[in-house]
Order: C-alpha cells, then structure tokens, then sequence
C-alpha cells in the first residue's frame, strides 16, 4: 500500500516531527516499501491466536510505599535545556 | 610489550601475578586506541585521565590486600546507550551531544563493583536503530578486517573495539541481533542474554520487550566471566528475573553429552551466501565429531520475523522517543513558534534520518485504523514465532544456523535501501521476539579475510548450556584466536 505525501504529513504531526517537503517525498516512498514488506503478515492465519506483548508471563511488582533518597533536584534539572527555580521551563502553553 | 591481544581471562591472570600493573595495561590500551582508532574509529569518548585513575585505585587496593573483584584491572568499553554518572552518553544521536546522565546503569555499577576499568563509550547506530553502525550522528565505524566494509551494528563500535584489541572486553546491546549480527562480522563472541537475565536500569530505551545488555569477548570463557558480573535481579528494573546467575565460568569447560543440535530449514534458505553456508555446515561437522546429533527442525513461522519486528520494535519505540522532547534533556530548537513546534522542531533537528523513519514507522502501525491490522497482528504472530521455538526445543538442546546472511558488506552499500538492511537481520531477530539467549561465535573464513558467525540459540535461562555448547566448538578450533592486522 503506498503512503500519501498528506499520510506522511498526518503521521509526522502525531510523532511531533518536523519533516521538509523534500523529507517527506523520500519518507513516503522508503515507508511504503516497509508497508508493503510488512503486509505479508496479513498471509498468516492468525485465528485465535492471543497477542504476545512481551516474551514472558509479566507480573506486577509493587514495592512497599516508603520514602527513599531520590535524585536531587539539581542533578535532575542539570541536563534540562530551559529551567526556572527548581521546574523545567517551557514555551507559554495558555496565552 | 604488555600482550593486549590477550584474553580478559589471560590478562587477569597476569596483573595477578604482577608481570605488569593496571595502570601499565590501561596505558597500553589507550596507547592502542590512540594508534588505531583514526581508522577504526570505535570510540566516541574516552577520557584518559580517568581511566587511568581508576587502574590505579585498582593497584593500590591489589598492594594493600584488599579483596579484589572478578575483573580487576580489566579494561571494558561500554556501547553509549548505557548511561555513566558524569561522562556523556550520546545514544549516537545529536539530540544527546550534552547529555550527562546524573546515574549509572545497573550494569556500569556491577563493573565498578567488579573492579573493571572503564575505557569509554563506544559508537553505534543512533538509539541502537540498525545494523551498519553507519547511523551514527558522528562517525562511521569500519571493520578492523577490512576498513572499506561495515562492522555490522547497531553495537559496532564495542565489537570493532574488541576485534582491533583496543579493549579486551565490551558491553553492546540486542534488540533484533544488534550483538551477534556484529560479533559474527568481526570475528569476536557476542552474546545476548535471556530477556530478564540482565537489568536494563539506565541503559536508554529502544524497544523495552525486546532490547538486553551482552557481553562482548575474544573467547567464550570470556564472555561468562562478563556475563556472571552484570547478570542478576534489580528491583530498578521489574522485567529483570531473580533467578540465581550460576557460576558460568566454573563449568564452561564442561561438554554437554548427549547433545541434540537443531538445525532449521529456514535458516539456511534463499539469500544465503554460499561461503557463509560452508563454514557453518563445518562447525556442524566439529559437533557431530564430538559426539552431537543433528536434526532437522522447522521454524516455519521464522520468515515472518523480520515483518514481525520492525512492526513491534518501531511501535515500542515510537513510545520510547517520545521523551525527547526538549524539555527534560537533550536539544532543543532555538526558534520555535509554541510548545507543540518546539517538540517538533527540537525533534526534527535533533534525530537521524533512521530514527525518524522508524519513529513515524511505529507511530503509523498504532495509529488509529491501522493498529488492529499492524500492531495487533504482529503480537498474535509474535506468539507463533515464539511457539515454534518451544517445540522445537522439545527436540533439541539448542538451535545452530549462521548468524547473518552474508559477510560484511560495503560501507554505504544498503544506506538508500532500509528494507534490505532490515533484511540483514533476518536470523537473529526472531531469537529478540521469543526472548531466547543467543550467541555468536566465530567459524571460519570467506575467501577474502572476513570473518563467519556460527550462531547458537537456546531455550529461556539456559545461558549456562549455551556457553558451555559454545566452548565445545572454540576448544577444537582456532578462529577465536585470529586477529586483524590494520
């Protein structure tokens, strides 16, 4: 199945990709070759089968709610780009 | 001269019996790499000073007598996804060029306690996202056999370094092969352990049910010496098993008798070089000398692994990257108009163009409409695959087939192509997706000089037959030994 330049577009914004026109004309062909590749799992017969989302029998673990020692929140915000105070700084979200 | 072509086990041997100190071979190692690596280009960042502090911490305990630890003095690159306190870690990507992770991973912290002194992080594919090592934000890093040809990836960087003996050790990781599809092209043993087997704590995330931490050797022996030291529980990561980790090294030179070897028609189908084929019906011949039976078996649901995996893998990972988003760490764009076109643009600018394929690949198969079609049909096929291994191992003790599907090709031969590069995975990936321990050694080989990986499998936490399989080939046959000469 080939992929639109706009399914391109639409699926960028939701993985917040910023893509140029010409990226988006490489991305559309080089994704459709992987679609179409990946379309012959609709040969398997998958009847009844259950998904496995992870190779083992997974188990919640929960530990005992206690404080502990965390990280401090400098060495926590040090990698951050933009910080004010002890929060990370982002662009105005409401005017 | 200190020999640092040396095994990990040789070389312990010899700082015990003081022929030379840690200092001494850390000195060497970094000699070597300032020798060789221009043209191997291994390494992202080594940081001598420290590498030398830390091989004379070692000294002055071994002088006063202190209790030492299972790699004492012994030099480990470590693949830069895991992270270390105070020194960068890159993933390869440009997104992290200033990172600096605040924690160590579980597995840096083991090395540490085990008295190994870290040399640097090695190069790879940008988040672990492919099989060349040519993703790299940075450099490209070639084969020691022949520097015109890839090293194999995502883990290029730790298995060149070993190869080219600019460290006797390295952790690399395994999402869909990324250890032993390069170990096979350089000559060295790779190992990727049984999902669980190794805590993930701080390695950075691409595919969280598939991705593992190895180790990466000269010999097998070796191998299972690294492997003891970072295996085992963390509560920091609830996926890894509390098993007991048995003592690996201690019974690696005990052969397994009987021994039934599967041997699957599927790996040895279409696309197989015929050279590579030659080597590994060789190494089945060393085992059947031994005493090990062959049988035939099928995996018959294996052609669908690659398809498989580059539907789970990308969605996984869609989730995982969407932490990048230049407000915790890593790049943030300058200009921008709001918050949604920061995460774009900082995104935008920030990631390769691999990562970005797959990134969009993994957030089109869960994307509204396409989910049940992609996403959900590649787990109910992930089960067959998985269900495959389990009878097959019903008749055998482990799996053997080659480890890829040729030897090392081009530098920029598969670069315009993703999906044939996709397709150099095609025998290690479905071990990733079953959740199998998996190892490479080395079995020959071709013509012109490049190496071959025999490839085993076995059944979940089985490592300790696996490894001791594995040594049964390696004390009969002399490729482990074989070095490159640049």
């Amino acid at each position: 199945m080939a992929l639109t330049a706009d399914q391109v577009r639409w699926v960028a914004h939701l993985a917040r990709l910023e893509l140029t026109d010409g990226q988006i004309e490489v991305m559309a062909r080089q994704l459709s070759a992987v679609i179409d590749y990946v379309d012959q799992l609709q040969q398997v017969d998958t009847e009844g089968v259950e998904p496995l989302a992870h190779p083992f029998l997974l188990h919640n673990v929960f530990r005992s709610d206690e404080s502990a020692p965390s990280l401090p929140v400098d060495e926590a915000l040090a990698n951050a780009p933009d910080r004010r105070g002890d929060f990370y700084s982002v662009p105005a979200v409401l005017e | 001269m200190i020999p640092i072509e040396r095994t990990a086990g040789e070389l312990s041997a010899l700082l015990a019996r003081g022929e030379f100190s840690a200092e001494e071979l850390a000195s060497a190692f970094l000699e070597r790499i300032r020798t060789h690596d221009a043209k191997v280009c291994a390494f992202l960042h080594v940081d001598e000073a420290r590498v030398l502090e830390q091989a004379r911490a070692v000294d002055a305990k071994r002088r006063q007598g202190k209790p030492l630890g299972a790699l004492a003095g012994i030099p480990i690159a470590l693949k830069d996804v895991l992270c270390t306190a105070g020194q960068p870690t890159t993933c390869g990507s440009k997104i992290l060029t200033r990172f600096v992770p605040p924690y160590d991973a579980h597995v840096v912290s083991r090395l540490k306690e085990a008295d190994a002194v870290l040399l640097g992080k090695t190069n790879l594919d940008e988040f672990a996202m492919g099989s060349s090592t040519e993703n790299s934000a940075y450099h490209i890093t070639r084969n020691p056999w022949d520097l015109e040809r890839i090293p194999g990836g995502s883990s290029g960087g730790s298995v060149a370094a070993v190869a080219v003996s600019e460290a006797p050790l390295a952790l690399g990781t395994d999402t869909g092969g990324s250890i032993r599809q390069p170990a096979g092209l350089c000559g060295v043993v790779g190992m990727k352990p049984t999902y669980g087997r190794v805590s993930r704590f701080g390695l950075v995330a691409f595919a969280s049910s598939l991705d593992q931490i190895g180790p990466i050797a000269h010999d097998v022996s070796d191998a299972a010496l690294l492997l003891e030291v970072i295996a085992g529980h963390d509560a920091r990561d609830t996926t890894s098993v509390a098993s007991p980790v048995p003592s690996y090294s201690r019974v690696i030179d005990q052969p397994m008798k009987p021994l039934t070897i599967g041997v699957a028609r599927e790996h040895f189908g279409a696309g197989l070089d015929p050279e590579v084929e030659k080597h590994v019906r060789v190494a089945l011949g060393v085992y059947e000398r031994l005493g090990a039976k062959l049988r035939e078996i099928s995996l018959p649901n294996n052609p669908y692994a690659v398809a498989t995996y580059y539907i789970v893998a990308t969605a996984e990972a869609s989730s995982n990257l969407a932490r990048y988003d230049g407000v915790h760490y890593g790049h943030r764009a300058e200009k921008f108009a709001d918050l949604i076109d920061m995460y774009c643009r900082s995104r935008g600018e920030g990631f390769g163009d691999e990562v970005k394929r797959r990134i969009m690949l993994g957030t089109y198969v869960l994307s509204s409409g396409y989910k049940d079609a992609y996403y959900l049909k590649a787990l109910k096929v992930r089960r067959l695959i998985k269900e495959d291994f389990d009878k097959a191992f019903a008749g055998c003790d482990v799996i053997m087939g080659p480890g890829s599907p040729t030897a090392a090709f081009k530098i920029g031969e598969k670069v315009a192509d993703p999906l044939a590069m996709y397709l150099a995975d095609i025998y290690t990936i479905s071990c990733n997706l079953a959740g199998l321990p998996g190892i490479s050694i080395p079995c020959g080989f071709t013509g012109s000089g490049l190496p071959v990986g025999l490839q085993i499998l076995a059944p979940p936490f089985e490592e300790e037959k696996l490894l001791r399989v594995a040594r049964m080939h390696e004390r009969e046959t002399d490729w482990h030994t074989r070095r490159p000469k640049l």
